[in-house]
This record gives structure tokens, C-alpha cells and sequence, in this order.
């Protein structure tokens, strides 16, 4: 019982971590996303269109293989949530637009794009597809603890904690890591250093969505099983949550999605009222202001969100 | 950028814009309307399938003037929404990023219905009304409150607090309506209590009096008050707020507790005037939108009123549209996303101007190349 | 002068909206030399560095290296042209090591897979000659790397492997090692520097934090140094530690320019002065056959005759006496040390000083923006005769208090007015307060709270515009799109208006004509004419010495003396104001 909990929790936790890593990013680029619920939805809409696009392009459910049908769905699901990434860079890295602004009209966009193509699409093949992508690694029907907590999972899931492994890695070994995070910081600093400001802020913000965006494709291909819901833009504000509660470190975002993942099923392994449930529920987000607001007091200068997070960047300001 | 010669000017510069003419302004801020329209439909042509270009501009009118009915629920609509932009402006103006007016919004709309709950049938509607009010007013502006101490105290980051507190905001009346509807069900039916008289036989028209008696009373409040005016100051320049002597944190705590006060209003309007009820999404985004709304409005009440009404108007209209091509009820947020994306967007060419390489300096290019 | 030239600026000019910043300047730096950019304040001085590592862009003129005119977008290309500057405000990440700033945005050495395959194919068509003993005709015999197919496949193979082995050494750049910066600790141990750098930028000194930066420039190859304003912040051991390294540069024949307004340190370390003055090109001097005074005259423009009505000081009663101020900036910059004065009714008490030499703090702290770490500032009521401290007041505390200060800060838009607020608006920044007006009765009226008047402001408005001449559109007018002077008169204008009885002003005339200059000074003067004690902040030598009663000179926050503005000379407030009076000026100044 406790097994299948925590196994579910990981394979859940990949929702929050493809997003918290694609935010955290975007963030670390001085860009505050608020956008980024939305990309996910893009993604899974990307995710939809490709499937249903392939299915009919290789007419109907017979014709479905499955690198044909992965690697379409998620070229789809990368598409879609570039082109989020790319409006919001548009808006706040060269038309120097508010960020906040943008991102919320960015979210506002992608629930309409995923409501839309999720109303629309025809998801015959859905479940085949979804099969591929929930296919782990060859365990036999009784898996021992170990096979059940590490090896049963599909392939999204494993990517999702080697992107963040990566993305701590450039963050915090590499020049291109620690000129973005300059970028974060001191945006005029690193201009002055000969760091393209808006190379990076595009750079980070646009890998980012797409990180964000194989959020979206996650959910409506392995979690639900091929099954359209529209609820993703809750998990992209939990993501949103995390990179608080992880101060803006990727690696610890594994762990954190999995304690948020945790906190998010928890009611439905637990014996517990309704009301009681919602209460669980409430958990994630009142951690992550506990989090933010210690942060602000104790002011240790590596806690703080980049310092010029949510600002445009204009060289000639006087 | 990287295949431009290094030994070249760019081919544009931007330079920030000091004035601008207040017509110019919004003759860009008009033109960007308009061209979102026009990508709007170009937009419905291609999903819809090659419906004709000229359905989505007869839908747009249609789904908002087509019958009494619609035009009531367009200004019912502009009037919620306005009055939670009415909510955030406040403390947009004073550059604090309060992006939970979802959150606000919706304690305020629990917070009637918690008296609905306890006080419902015991006393006068009259004064059922007035208890609520006071209810999701006290509501709200804890809601609002406890960010803007955090803020002022600590200097926390007010756009990730405030955004949380929505959720918690959505969980606590998941909490409550668990409790009142013991069968699970996890909807509270309406309720009969507390509702708004109608006027002239119609649902509505309380709210939009209200509003309108709010929205006067917040331009005068911004136009004629000491408050107002240490609003804009502090907004401005912290430092010329407290060369004139402003206590700038009180100013904080204050402007949220009046973003508060309307947010319970608006709380009441939709518990009070339009749904009987309370759910999760009792608030519908709006909390957000109107952040938008009130954004492109500058923050000053009338234009406020007038934003409002053109997102309801797009809103309503596409959402017609949609029905008439069999689009599906998600097309209006795609076509509102896209007038939000070049409204948003237009402010660049009021704020800088885009000046090109001049023409001259690129004839003399080859003949310094010969040359050296 | 022998030495080859380093880079070359002709005709530069620079535009702010309707500011000019530089006009047509022509500047030429030698090759291991030092040059003293000399100018006051707001003379353009930065401006023009900034067009030369690529932080502005010059709207006219060109820039000349090795004689081709390049063009510098950004600070990556003045990197690669080996310029680098060290900014006044340093640009600096807190949070990152030393060593990780100076890392910033180095660029990998270039590697072309192109040029790298000609280089191995011209390697493999070498000729080699193999002496064929065999062979009596021809004994030596030329053999090529190509000749065989296995040389030829090798060749193809080396070629191949290229963009691999340019993405290998990609990855090898970008990696940042836990032992990383062994050239950034050369570069410091070869000039001399001590620094640790492994610490935090936040926990640094400001002349480590400048140490960091010179650091940075050095190692990104830079071999035209810019610094801004190096020795404000520095004291005098620091200073001397900073020259000794820049003539070790100079040794290793780098061009090194020093932008500043102290006279003796520029005779002090540089080879050649450049004078800068109201954003254009005075001239240039080699130091050595020049002297102070000369360079002062360049500097602040011939004497002119600038024919300022003085009247006789009136009544002259101690208004506001300041004792033993100190200030200490968050930084922990000393700003102000022990200052001690007395501002008197009915006469103008000129202060002057080098730009930065805690004017600003002196002001902000008697207004109550700044909270002093010691001292005293006593008013002296006129009308009630009572002393109160405005020490750790607030300045809405001081206003109740009675105390009728008026303040005109350097800050104008910033702090003065609100730029985006019309002229009622701003007149409304100092009355709002008050309330609005209602008559009870024919004789009583009531201020109610809460509510703004506006009707006294525009009044005040209108009357400034007409008496002050304010050239505007309307009273509408946003602040910030009039103009310089109009901008000044509409602040002074609304100050004079608060009746104060201590008149403070900040650089009131900088970026004036001449004609709205005359109306400032004029205003000055009726206030003093009125019984008002007026404290004047200008950096004009020629202005202090009409207009003021009395001068106090401050030099690095300390009070270097008082003179009398009838009976004092340019030269002798110029010796104060770089401190060369007094015998002992290396006295220790604390440092964070």
C-alpha cells in the first residue's frame, strides 16, 4: 500500500519538476514567468495535436509505432510551448513589457489553447500512444520494493530528473550557468562583462518553457493515460510554488516534487474526511510562504530570488 | 544579431522616449486593438475550418448586442470584472505587485457566505446584506493585509505571496463547503438567503449601481485624497515620498487594506448579486484578468471602465462566435490572449522609439572599406 | 610625443533627449600612458567613456584603433578592441566569489574548424625531402604527407574529427573546475594586488571591490584601462597602493585613462591631462608643463565677470548650528566627519567642495533623510526663540515641529518633484498635508483632512509660472517634459513658497543657462534679503565667490575651513577644497 503510494508520487512528482526546472530557469534570467501554468497547458495541447495529427496521418490506430508516435508527440509538445516561450520573450525581453503582465496573459492564452485543442481533438489512439510513453523497464508482475520505486516508471520521468540534474549541473559548474545567473543578478553587470543580456534571457526562457512544456505533455500521456483533463495550469502554479520552496535549485526540486507530489495524493491513500482532504491539499502552499518569508527575514544573501527578477533590462537608462 | 559585421552600426537602436503625445499614445494603443481583432479573425478562419471572414465580426456584435439579454450580461460582466480592477489598481499604482486579487476575491465572496450560512433566515435581508458586507469586506482585507506587512516589514516578495494566498484562499473554501455539504458532493447548491432585490424586475442591476458608485468613488478618492495622492507619490519615487515625509510602509499597509475593501465587495457582488453561492472558481479567473484589465487601463477608473467593457465585449463576442462555427467554449480565452498580447505589447512603441541606422552612414560604409 | 597612438575618438558627440552631453570631442590616447580626464562635475567626463566600452552608443563621430574606424555596440566588442572600464558604480554580482566575477563573460578563445583544416592540410602538403642514397641523379627526393592513401585518409580523418575536437574544447571552456582561476591569481600576484579572491563580493571593501574590478579588466585582456572616479572611495594609503599599481601597468605599456576632478592627484600619477568642460573638448597638456592653476582655468572656464547684486548680510542671528556631524553610509563609507557650522539669517553660506565630498549627505542629513551616527543640528526659532535638535527627526516629524525648512535637492526629478505629476501636482508635494479649506463662517475656515486642495496650489502654480517666467504648455504640463531651467524654477519656486526660514539648495543652477542661472541666484538673494538663512551647495568657484556671504569648504566629508566670499580668491578655496592647505592630509580615514 505504502509502496504504490510513494511509487505514484514519484511518477506524479515528474508534473511539478518538469515545470519547476523550466521556471526556475526562466527565473534565473531574471525573468519572472507567470506565464509558465500556460506553457504548460501549451505543451499539452502540442502533445495533443501531434498524437491526433499522427494518428490520422498514419491512418488510424493499426498504422501507430511508437518511436513514430513519441518522437511526434513530443517535437509537438516542444513546438507548442516554444512558441509560448518565444511570445513572452517577445513581450518582456525586447518590447520590455511588465512581466507580470505578460505572464499572466501568457497563462490566460495557453488554458484557452489547451481547453481548445483538448475539446476539439480527436484522441482515437490516445491509449496506444500512452502506452508507449508509460512502457518502464522490464519488470516481471511482482515486482520487489526496488523495482516498484526506481524501475517502474515510463520514460518521462527519468528524463525529467536527468534534465534537473543537468540543468543544477550548468547552473552551477559551467561559464554559460554562471553568466546566466549574472544575467539574474545584475543584468547591467553582466553587460558591462559582454554577456548578451537578451541572448541569455531568450536562451533560458525558451529551453526553459520547453522543459515547462514536456510538463504538460507528462500529464496527458503518462499520468492520465492518453485521457485529456484540464487542470494542468494548477499543477504549473504549484511549480511555480516549488522553485520558491526549492530557492531556485533545480536539484533540490527533485526532492521537493516529490514532497509536494506527496502532499497533492496523499488524500487519496489516507482515510480521511473531504474537508480533511482540502486541508492536506492547502499544505504545499503555505509551506512555500513559510518558505518565502523566512527567506526575506533571515536575507541570506544565496536564498534570495535573482536580484532583479521581474525587471526589464535597457542598457541607455540613465 | 551575430552575422551583423562587427565593424557595422546596427541596423536600429533603441532609445528611450521622454514624451509622447497623449493622441499618439492612443492612437498605438488603438491601432493594436484593432489589429488584434484582425489576427482574432484571421485566427477563427483557420481554426474554424475556413469559415468566412465576415462571420466572426457579425458573431463579435452579435454575441454582444444580439438580444436584451446579452447586453444586461455585458454590462453584468464589465461590472464584476471592474470592480475587482477597481480592487487592484491601488496598489498597482504604488508599484506592489498584488497579484492575488483571485484570493481576495474569493474570501470575500466566502466570507458572505459563511453569515449566509449561520445568520441566513434569522434576520432581516436588509441587514443579512449589511452583515455580509461587513463579512467579506473583514475577509479580504486579511486576505489582502498580510502580504503588504510582510512587505513592508521584510521586504517579501509581494507577486509570489500574494500569488499563493490564492491557493490557500481556494483550498479554505474547498475546507468550508466540504463542511456544509456533508454528502461530498463538494458543490454548495444556492442558497436562498441574502440575495440582492431586483431592480425593475432584472438581476442585475444592483451590481452595476454598486460599481459604479465604486468606480466614482475611487476616482475621486485617487483624484481628490491626501491617499490618492501618496499613492501616486510613493508609486513614482520612494524617494521623493520620503524627501516630503510619507511613511512609505504605512502607505503599503493602508492601500492593500482598501484593495481589500473592494476586493469583499466584489466578493459580495458575486455571492450577494449574481451566483447565491460559493465555489473554487467562484472567481473565474477574473482575479487575474482584471489585473490585465486594470494594467491597460493605467489604473484610472474611467479608462478602467472602458477596458473592461472592450475585454467583456471580445470575451462575449468570441464567445458567440465560437458557438455560431462550433469552436467550442475555449475560443474566446485564445482570442482574448492574442488582444492581451499586442495591447501589452503596443506600450513598447509608446515608452521607446526604434531609430534606424541613418541611411547616409550606410552609403559612406564601402568607401571606408576601399579605403582602409 | 613618440609614442604610437592606442585609440583615437573624433567628433564625438552625445544627446540625452535635449541634453547634450558631449559635443564634438576629439581625444587621443598614447600607448603606456597614463591621461587625467579632467572636468567638473557633469562635464561629460563618463558619458564619453561610456561611448568608448560600449555602454552608450555616440550619436555622432567615430572611433579610431590602429588607424580603421571601428564601431563599439556593446562591451563585448570593447573587449575585443582591449578596451575595459571600471565603472564608478561598480559592476560587481554580489552574491558571486571575486573570482567568478572576473570570469564573467570571458569568451573562448577562438577556435575555427575552417582556418584549423587549411592549417592541417598545408601541414600535410609540406614537402619532405628523404635523401635517396640510391638514386645519384636525384638524390634528394621530395615526399609529401598526401602521397600515400593512408596519408591522405589521415588527413581526411584529422579534418573530420575537427568540429568534434572544437566541441570538446567548447565543453572544456565552458566546465568551471572546483580549482579554477589560476590566470586570474597570475595576473593579481604579478601587479601587486592582495586579495583573497575566494570571498563574497558582499563581504568586501570598497577597495577590494575595486581591486576586483581592475583585476577583471586586466584579465580580459585589456590594454586600455578606463577608471571612473578611482580615488573617491579610497583612502589615502589605498589611493597611493592603487597608484603604484597603475604605473606597473604603464611599465607593461598599457594605456591607462583615470577619469577625475582632483587636480593633485592628476598631477600626482598621470603623464597628460585632458580637459573636458561643459561636455566638450578643452584641450590636452602634457602634466609636466603644466601647473594647478592652469588646469583649474581650463576646468572651470576663464573668470568672467558675473556682475551678481551683493547685498550687506541683515540681521544675522544664529539660525541652525550643526556640531560634530557624522554620517556613516551603508556602505560604511565615512561621508561626513565631525562637521561643524552655523548657518545665519539674512546671509547665503556658500559650501564648496569636490563633487562627492559629502554635500549631498550634509544636506539630506540636516532635512532628516539621513540619519547622522553623531552629532548635533540645532534650530534656532525665530519666532518662538526656542532650540530644537532635528537630530533622528524625520522630515514630516521636523515640518511639525514648526521648523520652516525648505530644501532643494540635487536630485531633482528624483526626489525634488515627481517627473510624471504636472506642476499643481508637484506644488501639492509640500501642502497636501494640509487639507482642503472650508469657511465655517465670514472670518473662520477650517482645514478638513483627508482631502487635497487644489485650488492654493494652482494659485502657487500660476504664480511661479508668471513671476518665475516658467516656460510651459500649461500648468498640466507633466514636470519631466519641461525643461532643465523650468524644471529648477518650478522646484525653487515652490521651497521659496513655504516661507522657510533655513533655506538649503543643491547644485540649484547645474545644467542651467545662463538666464535661468541669474534667476536662481537672484531668488537666493531675496531670500536672504528677507532674514533667510540660506545654505548654497555649487560647484561654480566663480559663483560661490559673488554670490555668498561666507564659504565653507568641505574636502572628503571634513570641514577644511570657512572663508569670507568678499575677501577669499578662486585659488585659495581651490587649495582647500583638495585639502593642500592643511600640512597633515593623509590623516587615516576609517573604511568599513
Amino acid at each position: 500500500m505504502f509502496l504504490t503510494f510513494l511509487q505514484s508520487a514519484i511518477r506524479f512528482s515528474a508534473v511539478f519538476l518538469f515545470g519547476s526546472v523550466g521556471e526556475t530557469l526562466t527565473e534565473k534570467s531574471g525573468n519572472l514567468n507567470l506565464g509558465i501554468p500556460g506553457i504548460m497547458c501549451m505543451g499539452a495541447s502540442g502533445a495533443i495535436v501531434g498524437a491526433s495529427t499522427y494518428v490520422a496521418a498514419v491512418g488510424g490506430v493499426g498504422g501507430i509505432t511508437a518511436w513514430g508516435a513519441t518522437l511526434v508527440t513530443i517535437i509537438f509538445a516542444l513546438l507548442f510551448s516554444l512558441l509560448g516561450g518565444l511570445i513572452y520573450c517577445v513581450l518582456t525581453a525586447t518590447l520590455r513589457c511588465n512581466q507580470n503582465v505578460s505572464g499572466l496573459a501568457l497563462t490566460t492564452f495557453g488554458v484557452g489553447v489547451l481547453s481548445f485543442f483538448g475539446g476539439s481533438a480527436d484522441t482515437t489512439g490516445f491509449t496506444v500512444i500512452s502506452g508507449f510513453f508509460r512502457q518502464s523497464f522490464p519488470i516481471g508482475d511482482n515486482p520487489n520494493w526496488f523495482e516498484t520505486l526506481f524501475l517502474s516508471y515510463g520514460c518521462l520521468v527519468y528524463i525529467a530528473i536527468i534534465i534537473a540534474v543537468i540543468a543544477a549541473i550548468v547552473l552551477k559548474k559551467t561559464r554559460v550557468g554562471l553568466n546566466l545567473r549574472a544575467v539574474g543578478e545584475n543584468p547591467a553587470t553582466a553587460d558591462a562583462a559582454g554577456i548578451s543580456v537578451t541572448n541569455y534571457k531568450y536562451g533560458a526562457t525558451l529551453i526553459g518553457s520547453m522543459i515547462a512544456g514536456l510538463g504538460g505533455l507528462f500529464y496527458i500521456m503518462d499520468q492520465t493515460g492518453g485521457v485529456v483533463e484540464y487542470t494542468i495550469d494548477t499543477y504549473g502554479w504549484m511549480a511555480v510554488a516549488l522553485v520558491i520552496f526549492t530557492v531556485w535549485r533545480p536539484n533540490w526540486a527533485i526532492l521537493g516534487s516529490i514532497l509536494f507530489s506527496i502532499l497533492y495524493l496523499l488524500p487519496n491513500y489516507v482515510s480521511v474526511s473531504f474537508a480533511e482532504r482540502e486541508v492536506i491539499k492547502m499544505i504545499p502552499y503555505l509551506v512555500t510562504i513559510v518558505v518565502l518569508v523566512i527567506t526575506s527575514i533571515v536575507s541570506r544573501r544565496e536564498s534570495q530570488p535573482p536580484a532583479a527578477l521581474g525587471l526589464s533590462y535597457f542598457r541607455e537608462e540613465r | 544579431m551575430t552575422n551583423i559585421k562587427t565593424d557595422r552600426e546596427p541596423l536600429f537602436r533603441i532609445v528611450k522616449r521622454d514624451n509622447i503625445a497623449r493622441g499618439k499614445a492612443w492612437g498605438i494603443r488603438i491601432g493594436a486593438v484593432v489589429i488584434a481583432i484582425l489576427i482574432g479573425a484571421v485566427v477563427s478562419a483557420i481554426l474554424g475550418g475556413g469559415s468566412a471572414f465576415g462571420t466572426f465580426f457579425s458573431g463579435l456584435f452579435e454575441g454582444v448586442f444580439g438580444t436584451p439579454r446579452r447586453i444586461l450580461n455585458l454590462f453584468q460582466n464589465t461590472a464584476i470584472l471592474l470592480c475587482i480592477a477597481l480592487a487592484v489598481a491601488p496598489a498597482f499604482k504604488m508599484r506592489f505587485w498584488n497579484i492575488g486579487a483571485e484570493g481576495q476575491v474569493l474570501m470575500g465572496c466566502l466570507g458572505s457566505v459563511v453569515v449566509i450560512q449561520y445568520l441566513g433566515g434569522q434576520i432581516d435581508n436588509f441587514w443579512l446584506i449589511i452583515v455580509m458586507f461587513l463579512a467579506s469586506v473583514a475577509f479580504s482585507v486579511v486576505w489582502a493585509v498580510i502580504p503588504a506587512i510582510f512587505k513592508a516589514k521584510w521586504r517579501t516578495n509581494e507577486t509570489l505571496f500574494t500569488l499563493m494566498m490564492n491557493y490557500v484562499a481556494m483550498q479554505l473554501v474547498a475546507i468550508c463547503i466540504f463542511a456544509w455539504v456533508p454528502s461530498g458532493s463538494g458543490v454548495l447548491g444556492t442558497l436562498a438567503d441574502g440575495r440582492f432585490p431586483l431592480i425593475g424586475g432584472q438581476r442585475y442591476i444592483l451590481n452595476i449601481i454598486l460599481v459604479a458608485v465604486a468606480a466614482v468613488a475611487l476616482f475621486l478618492y485617487f483624484r481628490f485624497s491626501k491617499h490618492g495622492y501618496e499613492i501616486s507619490v510613493v508609486g513614482e519615487s520612494e524617494n521623493t515620498a520620503k524627501y516630503v515625509g510619507i511613511n512609505v510602509k504605512k502607505v503599503i499597509i493602508r492601500t492593500m487594506v482598501l484593495s481589500g475593501v473592494l476586493c469583499g465587495l466584489a466578493g459580495l457582488l458575486l455571492v450577494g448579486g449574481t451566483n447565491y453561492s460559493v465555489a473554487v472558481d467562484s472567481v473565474d479567473n477574473r482575479g487575474f484578468t482584471a489585473i490585465l484589465v486594470a494594467w491597460l487601463g493605467k489604473f484610472s477608473p474611467p479608462a478602467m471602465a472602458f477596458t473592461s467593457w472592450l475585454y467583456v465585449f471580445i470575451d462575449q463576442g468570441a464567445k458567440n462566435v465560437a458557438t455560431l462555427m462550433g469552436m467550442g467554449e475555449a475560443f474566446p480565452d485564445i482570442i482574448t490572449g492574442i488582444f492581451f498580447f499586442f495591447v501589452i505589447g503596443c506600450e513598447f512603441f509608446i515608452n521607446y522609439k526604434v531609430k534606424f541606422r541613418p541611411r547616409k552612414k550606410k552609403a559612406e560604409n564601402p568607401v571606408e572599406e576601399v579605403a582602409s | 610625443m613618440a609614442k604610437p597612438v592606442a585609440v583615437q575618438m573624433k567628433g564625438i558627440s552625445k544627446f540625452f533627449g535635449e541634453v547634450v552631453a558631449n559635443k564634438d570631442v576629439d581625444l587621443t590616447v598614447y600607448e603606456g600612458e597614463i591621461l587625467s580626464l579632467l572636468g567638473e562635475n557633469g562635464s561629460g567626463k563618463t558619458t564619453l567613456m561610456n561611448m568608448l566600452s560600449g555602454i552608450y552608443f555616440p550619436d555622432e563621430g567615430e572611433v579610431v584603433i590602429e588607424g580603421e574606424p571601428v564601431v563599439i555596440r556593446s562591451p563585448r566588442d570593447a573587449y575585443r578592441y582591449k578596451i575595459g572600464m571600471v565603472h564608478q558604480h561598480f559592476k560587481l554580482v554580489d552574491v558571486f566569489t571575486a573570482l567568478d566575477n572576473i570570469l564573467l563573460g570571458e569568451e573562448m578563445p577562438r577556435y575555427s574548424v575552417k582556418e584549423r583544416a587549411a592549417e592541417l592540410k598545408e601541414e600535410a602538403a609540406e614537402p619532405r625531402y628523404v635523401v635517396d642514397n640510391d638514386d645519384a641523379e636525384a638524390p634528394v627526393k621530395t615526399v609529401r604527407a598526401t602521397d600515400t592513401k593512408a596519408g591522405r585518409a589521415k588527413l581526411a580523418l584529422r579534418t573530420a574529427v575537427l568540429p568534434v575536437v572544437k566541441l570538446f574544447k567548447k565543453a572544456q571552456f565552458n566546465w568551471l573546475p572546483r580549482k579554477r582561476g589560476q590566470k586570474a591569481r597570475e595576473i593579481a600576484a604579478k601587479y601587486g594586488f592582495d586579495i583573497d579572491l575566494n570571498k563574497k563580493i558582499y563581504d568586501m571593501s570598497v577597495s577590494e571591490k575595486q581591486t576586483v574590478e581592475i583585476i577583471k579588466v586586466l584579465y580580459r585582456g585589456a590594454d586600455i584601462l578606463i577608471l571612473d572616479e578611482p580615488t573617491a572611495v579610497l583612502t589615502p594609503q589605498e589611493t597611493e597602493k592603487l597608484f603604484d599599481v597603475l604605473r606597473n601597468m604603464r611599465e607593461d605599456g598599457k594605456s591607462i585613462i583615470i577619469i577625475t576632478h582632483k587636480l593633485n592627484e592628476v598631477m600626482e600619477i598621470s603623464d597628460r591631462v585632458a580637459v573636458l568642460r561643459k561636455g566638450e573638448f578643452i584641450g590636452a597638456v602634457n602634466t609636466s608643463e603644466t601647473s594647478i592653476p592652469q588646469l583649474t582655468e581650463m576646468m572651470v572656464g576663464r573668470k568672467t565677470d558675473l556682475n551678481i547684486h551683493r547685498g550687506d548680510p541683515v540681521g544675522c542671528e544664529e539660525r541652525l548650528t550643526v556640531e560634530g556631524l557624522s554620517f556613516t553610509d551603508h556602505e560604511g563609507v565615512q561621508k561626513l566627519k565631525d562637521v561643524s557650522f552655523t548657518a545665519r539669517s539674512g546671509e547665503i553660506l556658500g559650501i564648496a567642495g569636490i563633487a562627492g565630498s559629502g554635500q549631498r549627505e550634509l544636506l539630506e542629513t540636516i532635512a532628516g533623510l539621513l540619519r547622522p551616527s553623531k552629532g548635533t543640528i540645532v534650530y534656532h526659532d525665530p519666532a518662538t526663540g526656542k532650540d530644537e535638535n532635528l537630530v533622528k527627526k524625520s522630515p514630516a516629524k521636523i515640518r511639525e515641529l514648526g521648523v520652516r525648512l525648505s530644501f532643494v535637492p540635487e536630485d531633482r526629478l528624483g526626489m525634488g518633484l515627481v517627473g510624471s505629476m504636472d506642476i499643481i501636482d508637484n506644488m501639492m508635494l509640500r501642502s497636501y498635508k494640509r487639507g482642503i479649506p472650508v469657511k465655517i463662517d465670514k472670518k473662520h475656515t477650517v482645514n478638513v483632512p483627508l482631502i487635497l486642495d487644489r485650488k492654493r496650489p494652482r494659485q502657487l502654480a500660476e504664480r511661479i509660472i508668471q513671476e518665475l517666467e516658467v516656460v510651459t504648455p500649461s500648468t498640466h504640463t507633466p514636470v519631466r517634459r519641461l525643461s532643465g531651467g523650468n524644471i529648477q524654477k518650478v522646484l525653487v519656486g515652490r521651497e521659496i513658497a513655504a516661507a522657510p526660514t533655513v533655506f538649503m539648495a543643491a547644485y540649484p543652477v547645474r545644467g542651467l543657462d545662463i538666464n535661468s542661472s541669474y534667476t536662481i541666484y537672484n531668488l537666493l538673494n531675496e531670500q536672504k534679503e528677507k532674514g533667510v538663512a540660506v545654505i548654497y551647495v555649487g560647484e561654480d568657484l566663480d559663483v560661490l565667490i559673488e554670490l555668498c556671504d561666507r564659504i565653507m569648504v568641505i574636502c572628503a566629508g571634513k570641514v577644511t575651513g570657512i572663508v569670507d566670499g568678499r575677501t577669499t580668491d578662486k585659488e585659495t578655496i581651490g587649495l582647500m577644497m583638495t585639502d593642500s592647505l592643511s600640512s597633515e592630509n593623509s590623516e587615516e580615514v576609517a573604511n568599513d
